[in-house]
């Protein structure tokens, strides 16, 4: 019973979050942390109620985390993945979603090539929509997760250097955590092939950087993230052997961080494109935190959301 | 109108309470194979005085843990969930031993039930027992403590308070009434 309840009923987008919504996740997610490494891994929390994964890309980690995070509140969890669905059949996803609703689910966790199909069809239906990556807009869930890694890794997220390599134009991950981190006043530096970066990157409020030397100095956190080799069209980049010669992280462009600098990836990665064996396996790489922090977070997520402490809806 | 205090137990009550508690949970377990799990919040301060009690007496450490039931609720479905959740912490193994819940005030006994069902996820226990210092009556399920400081009857309109951290101990029943 708290005076404090969430205050949305979907999570759609890291901007129009507040710091005290993040932080509201993030300490929520400690506890359920712990739940994944008892000998018995599941809570009765949310018993009875339903969720759907509705999956229009290819995803094994983010839809087996959310799968297990709902799982492990006791929920009824389906996935349904376009390749296997209606939509193969030329259903729009509104009709989708609209059927999906029909048979009552309380949460629909949404991943589409569209940028904005998770707002687009929150607007539309009753239950709550969780944004699991929207074309290259947000990925909401994955930027909580990388600042739960980062708290505990570092205590804190406040004043926190955090340089983000690669290809930042197509990548919903880096907006997110780009939008989360400014929250807290970090300092957030963005580094990759000018191709790669949109050009409207200062509306963000991050740093841009052409050179992986003064973008990753005195940085605490070094994000590397993928090569979407699926999302390259036209001549991007010239061969991926040059990019990872020049933005590649290494063990020797990782000491221009900070020592204890924490080596983050979003996954999946492509060892020896834009990151190398040495740095992905090294002690300093948080990739596997990551992993184990997103369920705890999306179990967070699922809570917060499912609990009659969203705020009330008007209709039925 | 003020906010009148009467008081239940006072400091030096509530550590003889807590003693006698410690020296029968030793008695009726044979203090083998013994472990304290404190219901978070007002049973985490507790375990830990009635685990000092038995180091004193026994000499030997009995070990602590905490479980919190805001996942375990019976209503969470239907109220308003506590969107603060406290973290469970229970570092030893479970299985095949004396588990001794302990909590502050027992009332309906569902947050007994959440709490066994918490404890439960963690192993297989030899045997569960249950310490309350405060049973105020007014079950709602067929469980009962093992061990009881005071039994307390709270009139209606009255609320019972139990404070074991900052200040002094003490268990008062708070209620709207003239100054006294």
């Amino acid at each position: 019973m708290s005076a404090h309840p969430f205050k949305h009923r979907h999570l759609l987008a890291i901007e129009g979050l507040d710091t005290v919504d993040v932080l509201q996740v993030l300490d929520t997610a400690e506890a359920f942390f712990e739940v994944s490494r008892r000998p018995v891994r599941k809570v009765p929390t949310l018993r009875g109620k339903t969720i759907i994964n509705l999956f229009f890309e290819a995803s094994t980690r983010t839809r087996t985390s959310f799968e297990l995070a709902g799982k492990r509140l006791s929920a009824d969890v389906v996935n349904i993945s376009a390749s296997s669905s209606s939509v193969s059949k030329g259903e729009t996803l509104l009709d989708t979603c609209r059927t999906l609703e029909a048979m009552r689910p309380d949460v629909v966790v949404i991943r589409h090539d569209a940028s904005g199909a998770a707002e687009y069809v929150s607007k539309r239906v009753q239950c709550s929509i969780v944004n699991a990556g929207d074309g290259q807009h947000e990925h909401p869930t994955q930027a909580l997760l990388d600042a739960f890694t980062m708290r505990r890794a570092k205590g804190k997220l406040e004043k926190l250097v955090v340089t983000i390599c690669g290809d930042v134009m197509h990548s919903r991950v880096a907006r997110s955590n780009a939008a989360l981190l400014r929250l807290f006043g970090a300092d957030v530096r963005m580094v990759g092939p000018r191709t790669l970066l949109p050009v409207e990157l200062d509306k963000l409020g991050v740093r841009v950087y052409d050179r992986l030397e003064p973008a990753l100095d005195g940085a605490d956190v070094v994000m590397v993230l993928r090569i979407q080799r699926e999302r390259l069209q036209g001549a991007m980049l010239p061969t991926l052997r040059e990019y990872s010669r020049t933005f590649g992280i290494g063990t020797k462009q990782l000491a221009y961080a900070k020592p204890d600098a924490l080596v983050m990836h979003p996954g999946p990665m492509n060892r020896g494109v834009e990151i190398s064996n040495d740095v992905a396996d090294g002690s300093q790489s948080a990739v596997l935190d990551q992993v184990e922090a997103g369920v705890a977070v999306r179990m967070a997520v699922l809570y917060l959301l499912t609990g009659e402490s969203g705020p009330v809806e008007a209709s039925s | 109108m003020t906010t009148a205090y009467e008081s239940v137990l006072d400091a030096d009550a509530i550590s003889r309470a807590i003693r006698r508690i410690a020296l029968e949970i030793v008695e009726q377990t044979g203090g083998a194979e013994l472990a304290l799990v404190g219901i978070r919040r007002g049973g985490v301060p507790l375990a830990k005085r009635i685990a000092e009690v038995i180091r004193e007496v026994e000499k030997k450490d009995v070990p602590v843990g905490t479980v919190d039931i805001a996942l375990y609720r019976d209503d969470a479905a239907t109220a308003l969930p506590d969107p603060k959740i406290g973290p469970s912490d229970v570092r030893f193994p479970v299985g095949g031993r004396n588990v001794v819940l302990v909590d502050d005030v027992m009332q309906t006994g569902r947050t007994i039930r959440a709490a066994i069902d918490c404890l439960l996820d963690y192993g297989r226990p030899r045997r569960v027992w249950l310490a309350v210092l405060c049973d105020r009556g007014g079950r709602e399920l067929p469980i009962a403590p093992d061990f009881i400081g005071r039994i307390v009857e709270v009139p209606a309109g009255k609320k019972l308070a139990v404070e074991l951290e900052g200040g002094e101990d003490r268990v008062v029943l708070i209620g709207k009434g003239a100054a006294t």
